[in-house]
């Protein structure tokens, strides 16, 4: 199983990692059209931290003992056993933001609808992940975990 | 005989199973569940009275639950009584079941003061399922509602009702509505908000009689209030709380306060008998004693906790406390732990009140460790505040940034951020 791991030492702190991000996830995958034509504009699930000199990207890091999962009022949120990722199922989601409030990581968000909640879904359907593919400096990459 | 007898199907009672299964693949898990239906998402309910879920979103894991878990469920049967000498549960239906261990998941009931007139039609509670149905099926024939009950539940159904067209009044006992969550400046913009969406909001008293109709004095008509005004509606929901259902171990050696006192791995003062949920009075990290605190997402670890522990793999419940997130009337909220101390002194109390943005955020620091949270509006980073309240963390050195629009992890000085989140 794959997990993302920021190294803040690398990050320079430029922000690509939330443009791919959002651009991964508009319904245009394209830049220009993602941030100037979709209306509501998509939402990066990643955040770039900065409080200088230190910056970080945080995304979910899909736990092992997730808390979003064991706190989730509708069953929304669930651990894939497979993968062992977290994933978030939007249609099954009440956007009662318990969540959000036991995330240890501040990563998950509300959506642009506001009315449910949005997270990393490790970009299902890619090898690796768009943050870290298009991060320029190494400093988010892909590490192997033990199931 | 089965090894593991859950009794109760809700938050605590499946999460118990999830864990028992990660453990113990193979055991016999029997669970009785006096609820018909899979197992589901109670605080969904108002969802399901506003329109907003139907049934099928409410079912809070896989229609195939009970199967996948190799599951023995006795559905729609309720548990009467418990022989824990000889180790079985009596169902309603005369049956026995033996067990190695028991989970006592029973949940709570709504509580309800009596009332004159309690017995008319149009009358209801709000905890389950077909508390919801009931009330949803007399909703188009009713123009106005009356909500005993100013907490959560009550807020929850009043937003619902308020999406249905009805004209609602809330009752609430208290000067404040959300009293036990929410201090005087939240709960006043919360109140606007709601007064603003046609609530009339009633505080410091509580119905005292409830009329019926002057053309049929069965159904409900009517309000009288302790102050003697009365309010005209059609239906009544009871809406103040729940009371755990321990009526079970009643006359067992099991040890009660208010509900079923559970030690740090759910275990009641009978060997192999353990409690989780509404029903049980567990440890709250913050008060550091055993509480009350009936909510979903303890109730689901509460049972995490139990499950391990009954199938022999030992974790320790690392302590709940109160902590509620709220979506009403479009302004989110999250409150969690002591956010309106009774006694100021000794707490040390950090806001920022932005009112023209509907904002307040509010922190409560006792010896520079964040014992209560309360964030309306922006809530985002709650949940790296809750950790350093969880781990309770000395923030001394960057308290003054808590309440910061960027603070986030890179505002933790980095020894910090390496302990917590990279150890």
């Amino acid at each position: 199983m794959k997990r993302i791991v920021a190294k803040e030492e690398f990050c320079i702190g430029c922000g690509l990692c939330e443009v791919y991000c959002t651009v991964q996830h508009s319904k245009s995958k394209d830049v220009i059209k993602a941030y100037n034509r979709e209306n509501p504009r998509p939402l990066g699930r990643v955040r770039l931290e900065v409080n200088k000199p230190v910056s970080f990207a945080v995304q979910c890091r899909h736990c092992e003992d997730a808390p979003c999962v064991t706190a989730c009022l509708s069953g929304a949120m669930k651990k894939d056993e497979s993968t062992g990722l977290v994933i978030h199922d939007a249609e099954k989601c009440m956007g009662c933001w318990t969540c959000i409030m036991v995330c240890p990581y501040g990563a998950i968000k509300m959506d642009a609808s506001g009315k449910v909640v949005s997270k990393c879904d490790f970009c299902s359907g890619l090898d690796v992940p768009a943050c870290v593919a298009n991060c320029p400096n190494g400093a988010l990459v892909l590490i192997e975990v033990k199931p | 005989m089965a090894k593991y007898v859950i009794i109760g199907a809700s938050a605590a009672g499946i999460s118990a199973v999830e864990a028992i299964r990660e453990v113990d693949p193979v055991s016999t898990i029997t669970v009785v569940s006096e609820e018909p239906c899979p197992s589901y998402s109670r605080p969904m309910i108002s969802d399901l009275v506003s329109g907003k879920a139907n049934f099928e979103k409410m079912l809070c894991r896989d229609g195939q639950f009970w199967e996948k878990n190799n599951v023995q469920a006795l559905t729609g049967q309720r548990a009467v009584s418990l022989n824990l000498k000889e180790k079985y549960v009596v169902l309603d239906n005369g049956a026995r079941v033996s067990f190695e261990k028991l989970l006592i998941a029973t949940g709570g009931k709504p509580f309800v003061p009596k009332i004159e007139g309690a017995d008319k039609k149009g009358v209801f509670t709000f905890t389950k399922l077909s508390d919801a149905e009931s009330l949803a099926a007399e909703i188009e024939k009713a123009k106005s509602a009356v909500v005993v009950g100013g907490g959560l539940i009550g807020v929850s159904l009043t937003e619902a009702l308020v999406k249905r067209g009805l004209k609602v009044t809330i009752v609430e006992l208290q000067n404040k509505i959300l009293s036990l969550i929410l201090d005087a400046t939240a709960s006043d913009m919360v109140a606007n908000v709601m007064e603003r969406a046609g609530v009339t909001i009633v505080t410091g008293q509580s119905v005292q009689r409830i009329l019926g109709k002057p053309e049929d004095e069965r159904v409900v008509g009517g309000v009288v209030l302790t102050n003697g005004n009365s309010v005209q509606c059609d239906m009544v929901i009871i809406a103040i709380g729940v009371v755990p259902r321990a009526e079970l171990v009643s006359g067992t050696d099991v040890k009660t306060n208010r509900g079923i006192l559970v030690d740090r791995f759910m275990r009641t003062s009978v060997p192999d008998v353990y409690a989780s949920g509404d029903v049980a009075e567990a440890y709250d990290f913050i008060s550091g004693e055993n509480r009350l605190l009936p909510l979903w997402p303890l109730a689901q670890l509460e049972g995490r906790v139990a499950g391990y522990n009954m199938a022999g793999k030992k974790a320790e419940y690392p302590g709940g406390t109160a902590m509620s997130a709220l979506k009403y009337f479009g302004i989110p909220i999250i409150s969690i732990g002591l956010v309106n101390p009774k006694n100021a002194e000794g707490y040390e109390i950090l806001t920022r009140y932005e009112p023209e943005k509907r904002l307040y955020k509010k922190i409560v620091l006792k010896d520079d460790v964040i014992v209560g949270i309360l964030l309306l509006n922006d809530i985002e980073r709650a949940g790296v505040l809750f950790n350093l309240m969880k781990n309770s963390v000395n923030v001394k050195k960057f308290k003054q940034a808590l309440l910061s629009e960027n603070f986030g992890l890179a505002t933790l000085p980095s020894s910090l951020r390496k302990r917590l989140y990279l150890e």
